[in-house]
């Protein structure tokens, strides 16, 4: 057996890539799993561990939907992982909420909440209005500023460091050949995929996965795909370990299992290689402060950027190949939450040869109809 | 523990620490206080409790963390003490 | 020069920002300052002097005749600098100092951002880590803790105290506390034996260095009354609440141990240099001294523009080079901001120069000489590499084994090394040269952590108050 030559290449060592590498195996699948080196960028080193569905396609119900599902199977998919490394991810599902700190916030939310929904008539999950006693009542430490704001009880959180470690130790456990330092430079197609490698080395593979995050948009027209991604900067802050105060995640608060305080975060249209700056740290750190004024004398440790993968509405994008048959893209900017409908229902899609229909609202053309439009 | 050998008449500085009175020395950092009442350990690792104290005296090992004046997790070796200091250590508690 | 006390004090803007109060900054400090400068020195300790001179402005005569000339060799300087215009404000903490050339300052829990023109990191070195099992105890600390204790106030430890390690700081640290009265029980000496090393090529520079005769007077005056073990190649620490205990081995014989209070450490220092790493400045693996330092030209100026390294920062030269290579710094700042033109610089640097080659001879032969063993850069499986986060070098090996040729910043990202207050400065060098050990590469080859600003913890508050623009907001509330 050729050590080069495997049934699916995936290019991507990232929380979706690693996912969905571990599915393919765990099938029977030979796979190699081509990795950038260790400074590469990685939204699944600095992401907000949070395991959301509130809020999410407010403007698309297929992926509040697939959102939805995601969360539903989660439990499951922690389990399996844990099972299969040893290593507890610390999934915990509290419910979450989003706090606001005036009414244009708390109009906000309620706008964008699918309020008062029957479950089961729409893919919207329930979530509650709260006003600003009832937010006192769940969280007590929270500050006055505080006017109100949303829960779901369906969100949660997980210890992001810990999944991604458990996700790669997990497809190295079912035998993934998982290869740091190759970069994929071009990609030829006879039938089956030649990949070319920086180093000057080639991966033969029958099919082809490309979750390459921000790299996508590079790699995807080489085999007949689009993946208009770009990035979007994100930052978080992160304190020194404190005793368990906080025991739900706020969307852009929340205090992990090791006990460290994470402070989020930013939208801003600027790569990660972008100036330092300590405006937004501000904000972010004076937002929290207000939410919880506990916080104020707490450390910060660490300071991180990151860039989101964004594809041009913000909403995944999963495709199949018709031009070069066996080859997929898989992106999206919420890695954590839909790893387990990428472990659960993408896995079996992408084995069967083709996307089916439930894809479709997913696939990139839904661009070109709009730049039509 | 540790000792004072050569004070060259400094001015005393009196300090309290977990409560008790200990007179110091103008320049004295809070860590070598510490070091001079044989508190050679101020607190537990936050990860397995083990006890730890002050190690390289010039604030970059951040393993000599103690309460100030009722401010928590200050590096004692990088704070001068001054009259009337309230210092307290976390070694003792569970 | 105008001492501060508040960070209300500082300027918005100088000509010239020095962060470091020792040998290297306050020589860039006077040199700049001397044409014309507006000049701030920003020092994180309560007084000037680094750790060379830690304490020495108010060092009474007693102490000063303990420590001896390479400690009051310090006043000259320490005069010069306070007769300079420049700024200087104590107990400031130096968070971020950015390629857009803004420096994030805190004092007293509170903190500023101030813009500076050029800026002159000083902040000298640190010792390296010694992880050996129970090094975390209660009990132990560096030498160069104890000597800063002897140096500030006057304290010595009591009892029954160890010297373990390498290095020309031990043996001068051994013979300062010798002349205090108090003498340690014994020094373990791990210094690699190597007869290759008295053939060096290196040793014609060290004989005829300025370090020769005081080294052979110092080791001297150690040898003749303390005990010094040699060819130790492992140590460990043991005790329950503190250390209570050292072990140790020598080559071909059974393991001994030692009844302390105290056990001192020492192995060698290395640049600190988080604050040019966090900025992006360009770093390269020094294998002689087997560390990381930034890369720098003979202006002491880093890849990026307007921020320069003087002294130790940059790679480990010892403090009389730290003042000339502080020297240079601002002579160039002052030709930059264009208040001499290069002919002026040069011929004013010219001096100094031949005074560093003075300096520079002989560094080869000590670096090579007291390179820590290999087997103390590593942490053994029981021994915790990462004290912060209680990463043993078990967890370390095992997950190398597993995942393969991953990089010090994945290895963080999954054990948790270097995630804690520290920000790496004790584990980063130890990870590294263990992943370059388990892939069988130099350490050039594996890269270190990627550092960012706020390179000291700083509060939640702290941060809330520095400036804010709308576009900030828009981007945090997004609504």
């Amino acid at each position: 057996m050729n050590l080069n030559s495997c049934d699916f290449a995936v290019i991507g060592g990232g929380l979706v890539g690693a996912t969905i590498a571990r599915g393919l195996a765990s099938g029977g699948s030979r796979v190699i799993v081509l990795d950038e080196g260790d400074l590469a960028l990685r939204a699944s080193r600095g992401n907000f561990a949070l395991v959301w569905v509130q809020g999410k396609g407010s403007d698309m119900p297929r992926y509040a939907e697939w959102t939805c599902q995601s969360v539903s199977l989660w439990r499951e998919f922690c389990t399996e992982i844990e099972a299969e490394t040893g290593l507890d991810v610390g999934y915990r599902q509290p419910g979450g909420f989003h706090l606001a700190l005036s009414e244009r916030e708390l109009e906000y939310l309620r706008a964008t909440r699918h309020v008062g929904q029957q479950s089961g008539t729409t893919p919207y999950p329930p979530c509650e209005i709260m006003s600003a006693s009832e937010i006192r009542s769940r969280l007590p430490h929270v500050g006055a500023e505080v006017v109100g704001g949303s829960y779901c009880p369906l969100d949660g959180h997980v210890n992001a460091l810990r999944l991604f470690r458990a996700i790669h130790r997990a497809m190295i456990v079912h035998g993934v050949d998982y290869r740091p330092n190759s970069r994929v430079t071009e990609i030829e197609f006879d039938g089956a995929f030649r990949l070319r490698l920086e180093d000057a080395g080639t991966i033969k593979a029958d099919r082809l996965l490309l979750a390459a995050g921000l790299d996508n948009a590079r790699l995807a027209p080489m085999v007949g795909l689009a993946a208009p991604v770009r990035s979007q900067r994100g930052q978080i802050l992160v304190t020194e370990k404190t005793l368990p105060f906080l025991h739900f995640p706020i969307a852009t608060v929340q205090q992990t299992d090791e006990g460290t305080v994470l402070i989020g975060d930013s939208q801003e249209e600027v790569g990660p290689e972008g100036p330092v700056t300590t405006g937004i740290a501000s904000v972010m750190a004076s937002r929290a402060m207000r939410m919880f004024p506990s916080l104020a004398e707490l450390k910060i440790v660490r300071w991180w950027d990151c860039a989101r993968v964004l594809s041009p509405d913000g909403y995944p994008i999963y495709d199949h190949s018709e031009s070069h048959p066996g080859a997929f893209l898989a992106t999206c900017h919420s890695g954590v939450t839909l790893a387990a409908a990428h472990a659960k229902l993408l896995v079996p899609a992408v084995l069967n040869g083709k996307l089916p229909e439930q894809f479709a609202a997913f696939s990139s053309r839904r661009f070109d109809v709009r730049a039509h439009c | 523990m540790f000792v004072r050998i050569a004070d060259g008449e400094s001015e005393r500085v009196v300090v309290l620490i977990d409560g008790t009175p200990f007179e110091g020395c103008q320049g004295d950092s809070i860590a070598t206080v510490l070091l001079l009442t044989g508190k050679i350990g101020c607190r537990r690792s936050f990860v397995s409790g083990e006890p730890r104290g002050p190690y390289c005296m010039m604030g970059v090992c951040f393993e000599c963390l103690v309460k100030v004046d009722g401010i928590d997790g200050l590096q004692a070796c990088m704070i001068p003490i001054r009259s009337g200091m309230r210092i307290e250590t976390s070694i003792d508690q569970p | 020069m105008k001492q501060l006390s508040d960070l209300d004090d500082l300027k918005h803007v100088y000509d010239v920002a020095v962060v470091g109060g020792g040998p290297s900054g306050m020589a860039a400090a006077a040199a700049a300052a001397a044409h014309d400068l507006e000049v701030i020195v920003l020092d994180e300790n309560p007084d000037v002097g680094g750790q060379i001179y830690r304490g020495l402005r108010t060092s009474p005569l007693d102490r000063r005749r303990i420590l001896g000339s390479t400690y009051t060799g310090g006043d000259d300087l320490i005069r010069e600098f306070a007769q300079t215009r420049s700024d200087y404000l104590p107990g400031a903490v130096v968070w971020m100092a950015s390629r857009s050339l803004e420096l994030g300052v805190s004092k007293s829990r509170r903190s500023r951002i101030i813009k500076s023109r050029r800026i002159i990191l000083a902040t000298g070195a640190f010792e390296r880590a010694f992880p050996i099992p129970g090094w975390t105890l209660p009990g132990v600390l560096t030498v160069g803790a104890a000597q800063g204790l002897l140096k500030s106030s006057g304290v010595a430890p009591l009892g029954r105290f160890v010297l373990a390690g390498t290095g020309p700081l031990l043996w001068l640290f051994a013979s300062q506390i010798l002349s205090s009265g108090h003498a340690p029980v014994a020094i373990l000496d791990t210094t690699r034996r190597s007869r290759q090393l008295w053939a060096s090529t290196a040793l014609p520079g060290f004989l005829t260095s300025e370090y020769f005769p005081a080294a052979i007077k110092l080791i001297r005056h150690v040898s003749a009354n303390i005990p010094v073990i040699r060819g130790v190649t492992m140590l460990a620490a043991e005790g329950r609440s503190s250390v209570s205990r050292v072990s140790y081995r020598r080559a071909g014989r059974p393991p001994q141990s030692i009844d302390v209070d105290h056990l001192l450490l020492h192995q060698g220092v290395v640049p600190n240099a988080q604050l040019p790493i966090a900025a992006g400045c360009a770093i390269r693996w020094n294998d002689r001294q087997a560390c990381w330092q930034p890369v720098i030209d003979q202006w002491g100026e880093t890849s990026i523009e307007s921020i320069a390294i003087a002294g130790d920062g940059a790679g480990i030269l010892g403090a009389e080079s730290a003042s000339r290579s502080g020297r240079l710094c601002g002579l160039n700042a002052a030709c930059k901001l264009g208040r001499i033109d290069t002919s002026g610089r040069d011929s004013a640097a010219a001096p100094i120069r031949r005074e560093l080659a003075r300096f520079a001879r002989g560094r080869r032969f000590v670096d090579t000489a007291f390179l820590p063993d290999r087997a103390f850069r590593v942490a053994s499986a029981d021994t915790l590499a990462c004290r912060c986060e209680e990463i043993r070098g078990r967890q370390i090996t095992e997950l190398l084994d597993a995942h393969g040729a991953i990089g010090p910043n994945q290895l963080k990202s999954f054990l948790r090394c270097g995630m804690g207050s520290c920000q790496g400065r004790q584990c980063a060098l130890t990870v590294t040269e263990m992943i370059a050990a388990h892939r069988g590469v130099s350490p050039a080859a594996v890269g270190s952590y990627r550092l960012r600003f706020p390179i000291k913890p700083i509060t939640v508050a702290e941060v809330a108050s520095l400036p804010q623009e709308p576009c900030d907001r828009r981007a945090v509330e997004r609504i």
